[in-house]
C-alpha cells in the first residue's frame, strides 16, 4: 500500500513534466497538423539553458536563495526557449507550408539531430550533473514496515508549478483573443486568414508557447533529476508524444491527461514489472494506441478531407 | 523577408541594379541579434565538469564569430535576391523570339556517362587503390572505407523503396538492418551455418519482421506511420540489449564466423583461399572479397529496384506516393502495396545487416541505435528521395566526406589539434536536411525518370513535377 502511494506521487510528478512536453506537440499538430519531432530536443535544449543560467545565479552572482534563483532561472529559460522556438518555426518549418506531406516531419527530424549534436559540440558529450537544489522532503505518514510515504519539495514544487502554469495557459487560449485566433486557425486556416487573423504570427505564437511550456518541463526535468545529458530530449520527447496520442492529439486537455497516465504507468511498470522494459511498455502504448484508438481518449475522430 | 510587393510592369522597368543597401544591412544586423539570443547560454558558456562540481567557461569570442558570420551570409544572401530579382525583372533580347527547346539539362546530358564511369569505378576501385597506393597493405583504409560507403549506399538504396518509392517514411530501417546482423550472428554461432545460407534466410527474416510489424501500422497516416516505426526500431534496439539469455545483451555476441570464399576459408594453412588459388598468403584477400560482395549485394538491390519500378507493383508504389486517395479509387489496395515495399525494404535491410556482422564478426545493440536510422534517412533525403545515382552520391559524400576531411591535416592547423570532422557530421546531416526540404525537396539530383513511356522518352525535371498531397 505504502509502496502504491509513493508510486502514484512519483507517476503523477513524472506525468506532470510529460503533460507539458505533451502540449506542445499537441498544439502544434492541431494547427498546422505536423508532428514537431524537434520538441523534445527543444526540451533538453531548455533544461542545458536552465542549468547554465542555475550556475551564473548561484556561483557567479552568489543568490542563495534557490527559490528565489529557480524562479529567475524558470523566467529566462521561457524566453530564451520561447527563442529558439520562433527560430525554428521560422527558419525550418514555415517555408515549407504547401510543400509536400512528409516535408515538415523529414525538416522536424533534422532540426531534431541538429539540436542534439549542436549541445553535444557545445557542452560536451558527459552528462552534466546540477548541484543540489532542493532536498527536503515531507514524510506523509509511515507504513507499518517502517517504509515511509514521502513526498518531497520537489514534487511539490512540480506539481505546483505545473497546475498553475496549465491554469494561465487555459486562460491563455480559452479566454484570449490570441487564444480565439488559434482555435479559429485549428477549424480552417483559408477562414481565419480571411478574416483577418494573421496566420503567420498565430502559428508563430503557438511554437513560442509550446517551447515555453517544454522550457518549463525542462526546468523542473533538471530540478527533478538533477543531471542532463544531449540525448535527454528524444525518449522524454516520444513519450511526450505518446502521451499527447493518448489523450487524443490536437486536445488540450487530452494531453495532460495523457501525460498523467504515462507517467503513471511508467512508475508502475518500473515498480511492479521490470524497470529494463518501461521504455519498451512507453513506446508500445505509442503503438497499440495509434493503432487500434488513433483518436485518443478525449480526440475527436479524424475526417480524412478529399 | 517581407512579402514580395505587388509590381506593376511600369514599377518592374525601374528596377534597377543597385539594391537597398542599409534594409538589407538592418535585416542582417536584426538576424545577427536573433543568433546572438539563441546563443546566449549555450553557446556563451561552456560547462566543464571539475570533480563533482560543474563550472563554466566563456566563449564570448566565438559566439561573436558566429554572429559574424550570420551577418555576412545574411547579407551575401539579400545582394543574391536582389540581382536574381533584377535578372529575372529584365528579360532576355532573345527570350520569347525563339523557340523553347525541352533540352536535357547539363546533368542529364552528364548522367548518361556519370553511371557507367560511376560502375566501372566501384568495379576496379581495389586495383586503382591498389596501384595508387603500391601495396596491399597501403590500401586497407581505403578498400575498409569502401565497404562503409557502400554498405551505406545498399542501405539508402534499401530504404529508397520505402521512402522514395513508396513515400513511406520509415524511421525504424536500422531494426531490419539490426535483424539480420542478429540472425546471422546466432544462426551461426549456434547452429553453425554458413554466410551463404545465413544470407538468404537474414534477408527472409527481416522481410518478416518487417511484414509484422508492418501489417499492423500501415493503415496510418504518413507522420503517425514514422513515429511508430521509430517506436518498433526503439523496442527492438531494448529488446536486443534486455534480453540477455539470447543476445548476450549489450556485450553484444562476438567470434561470428569469418566470410568464407564459397567455402574457402581466407586462412594462411592448407585449404584456404591463398592456397588453392597458389597465392601468397595476404589478409586482405578477405577484405577484397568483401568489397565485391557487398559490391554484388549493393547492385543487386539496385537492379531489383529498377525492375520493380517497371512492375505493376513499383507502379502502384509510385502512385501511393503521389496520392493515396486517388490510389484507392482506382482500386489499388493499399494495404498490400505499402507491406510489399515494407518488406522488399527491410529484405535489403537484412542482406545489409547479415553482411554487417560477417564483416566485424561482432554485433551488439549499440550499433543500431536511432542515430544509424538517422543517417540511412538523411542519406536518401539528401540524395533527392527515389533517385538511385542521387542516394550514391549521397552516400559517398556523407559517409567518404568526413573520412576524407579527417584525413587533411591544414584544417587542423586551422581549426586547432583537435579538430574532428566526424563530431561535426551529424550537425551538418541535421542542417542539410532541413535546408533541402527548404531548398530542393526534391534532391541535389531531382531526376524523376517516367516509368511508363509513351512513344519517346522526353526529359522532365523533377522540379516540374508537381507534388501530390494524399
Amino acid at each position: 500500500m505504502e509502496i502504491f502511494v509513493q508510486q502514484l506521487i512519483n507517476g503523477l510528478t513524472l506525468g506532470s513534466i510529460y503533460g507539458l512536453i505533451a502540449i506542445g506537440y499537441t498544439m502544434v499538430f492541431g494547427i498546422i497538423g505536423m508532428v514537431n519531432f524537434a520538441h523534445g530536443d527543444v526540451f533538453m535544449l531548455s533544461a542545458f539553458i536552465s542549468l547554465i543560467f542555475f550556475l551564473i545565479l548561484t556561483t557567479w552572482l552568489g543568490i542563495s536563495s534557490i527559490a528565489l534563483a529557480l524562479l529567475i532561472v524558470l523566467v529566462i529559460a521561457m524566453v530564451l526557449t520561447s527563442l529558439w522556438g520562433w527560430a525554428i518555426e521560422r527558419i525550418a518549418y514555415r517555408p515549407l507550408r504547401g510543400s509536400f506531406r512528409l516535408a515538415p516531419l523529414i525538416s522536424a527530424i533534422g532540426v531534431s539531430i541538429f539540436l542534439s549534436n549542436f549541445v553535444q559540440v557545445a557542452q560536451g558529450a558527459r552528462n552534466k550533473p546540477t548541484p543540489p537544489m532542493v532536498q527536503d522532503v515531507v514524510v506523509l505518514f509511515q507504513g507499518e514496515s517502517g517504509y515511509n510515504v514521502a513526498l518531497s519539495y520537489k514534487q511539490i514544487i512540480i506539481m505546483v508549478v505545473t497546475a498553475v502554469l496549465l491554469t494561465i495557459f487555459w486562460y491563455l487560449v480559452q479566454k484570449t483573443s490570441l487564444g480565439r485566433a488559434q482555435r479559429a486557425c485549428e477549424q480552417d486556416r483559408k477562414m481565419a486568414a480571411l478574416l483577418g487573423i494573421n496566420v503567420d504570427r498565430t502559428i508563430s505564437l503557438t511554437f513560442v508557447i509550446g517551447a515555453a511550456l517544454a522550457s518549463v518541463a525542462g526546468t523542473m526535468y533538471l530540478l527533478y533529476y538533477g543531471v542532463v545529458s544531449f540525448n535527454d530530449g528524444f525518449v522524454p520527447g516520444v513519450k511526450a508524444f505518446t502521451a499527447a496520442v493518448l489523450g487524443g492529439i490536437g486536445s488540450l486537455p487530452g494531453a495532460v491527461l495523457g501525460g498523467l497516465i504515462i507517467g503513471l504507468i511508467e512508475t508502475f511498470w518500473s515498480a511492479y514489472f521490470s524497470i529494463e522494459y518501461k521504455d519498451v511498455a512507453a513506446f508500445s502504448i505509442l503503438a497499440i494506441v495509434l493503432i487500434f484508438m488513433p483518436s485518443g481518449i478525449l480526440g475527436r475522430p479524424e475526417v480524412e478531407k478529399v | 523577408m517581407t512579402a514580395p510587393a505587388i509590381t506593376t510592369t511600369a514599377q518592374t522597368q525601374a528596377v534597377t541594379r543597385s539594391f537597398d543597401f542599409s534594409a538589407a544591412l538592418k535585416d542582417a544586423l536584426k538576424t545577427a541579434l536573433i543568433t546572438l539570443g539563441l546563443s546566449i547560454p549555450i553557446l556563451s558558456y561552456k560547462t566543464d565538469q571539475s570533480g563533482a562540481d560543474l563550472f563554466l567557461t566563456p566563449r564570448w569570442g566565438l559566439v561573436a564569430i558566429v554572429c559574424a558570420i550570420v551577418f555576412g551570409l545574411r547579407l551575401v544572401l539579400h545582394a543574391y535576391t536582389a540581382s536574381r530579382n533584377y535578372a529575372k525583372a529584365t528579360p532576355s533580347p532573345r527570350q520569347a523570339t525563339e523557340l523553347v527547346h525541352a533540352e536535357p539539362s547539363a546533368f542529364q546530358k552528364a548522367s548518361r556517362f556519370g553511371v557507367p564511369f560511376f560502375l566501372g569505378v566501384a568495379l576496379t576501385f581495389p586495383i586503382l587503390i591498389y596501384l595508387i597506393q603500391g601495396g596491399l597493405n597501403e590500401s586497407r583504409y581505403w578498400v575498409d572505407l569502401g565497404i562503409l560507403i557502400l554498405t551505406y549506399v545498399m542501405l539508402g538504396w534499401g530504404l529508397n523503396i520505402v521512402v522514395g518509392l513508396a513515400g513511406l517514411l520509415d524511421l525504424g530501417y536500422v531494426a531490419f538492418y539490426a535483424v539480420g546482423a542478429y540472425s546471422y550472428a546466432l544462426l551461426s554461432t549456434t547452429f553453425g551455418l554458413s554466410f551463404w545460407i545465413c544470407l538468404p534466410l537474414a534477408g527472409i527474416l527481416a522481410a518478416f519482421w518487417g511484414m509484422i510489424l508492418g501489417f499492423p501500422v500501415l493503415r496510418l497516416r504518413g507522420d503517425y506511420l514514422a513515429i511508430v516505426t521509430l517506436a518498433f526500431g526503439e523496442i527492438i534496439r531494448l529488446v536486443l540489449i534486455n534480453w540477455v539469455d539470447l543476445t548476450n545483451g549489450g556485450a553484444g555476441i562476438s567470434s561470428i564466423p569469418r566470410a568464407t570464399f564459397f567455402g574457402l576459408p581466407f586462412t594462411a594453412g592448407e585449404g584456404g583461399f591463398a592456397a588453392t588459388f597458389g597465392l601468397e598468403f595476404h589478409g586482405m584477400h578477405r577484405m577484397i572479397f568483401l568489397y565485391y560482395l557487398i559490391l554484388a549485394l549493393a547492385l543487386l538491390t539496385n537492379f531489383v529496384t529498377m525492375r520493380l519500378r517497371k512492375l505493376p507493383v513499383g507502379r502502384a508504389w509510385e502512385a501511393l506516393r503521389e496520392d493515396e486517395i486517388a490510389c484507392r479509387s482506382l482500386g489499388i489496395n493499399t494495404t498490400n502495396t505499402k507491406l510489399t515495399a515494407f518488406s522488399i525494404g527491410a529484405m535489403f535491410g537484412g542482406f545489409a545487416g547479415s553482411f554487417f556482422a560477417v564483416r566485424q564478426g561482432f554485433v551488439s545493440p549499440e550499433s543500431f541505435n536511432f542515430l544509424e536510422s538517422a543517417i540511412i534517412l538523411a542519406i536518401v533525403v539528401l540524395g533527392g528521395m527515389g533517385s538511385q545515382i542521387g542516394v550514391a552520391i549521397a552516400a559517398i559524400v556523407l559517409v567518404g566526406g568526413p573520412e576524407v576531411l579527417r584525413n587533411l591535416t591544414f584544417l587542423q592547423s586551422i581549426f586547432g589539434a583537435g579538430f574532428d570532422p566526424n563530431e561535426y557530421r551529424l550537425l551538418l546531416f541535421g542542417v542539410g536536411m532541413v535546408a533541402m526540404m527548404v531548398w530542393r525537396p526534391r534532391g541535389l539530383i531531382s531526376e524523376r525518370e517516367p516509368s511508363v513511356i509513351l512513344k519517346e522518352r522526353k526529359a522532365i525535371s523533377g522540379s516540374l513535377v508537381k507534388e501530390g498531397h494524399g
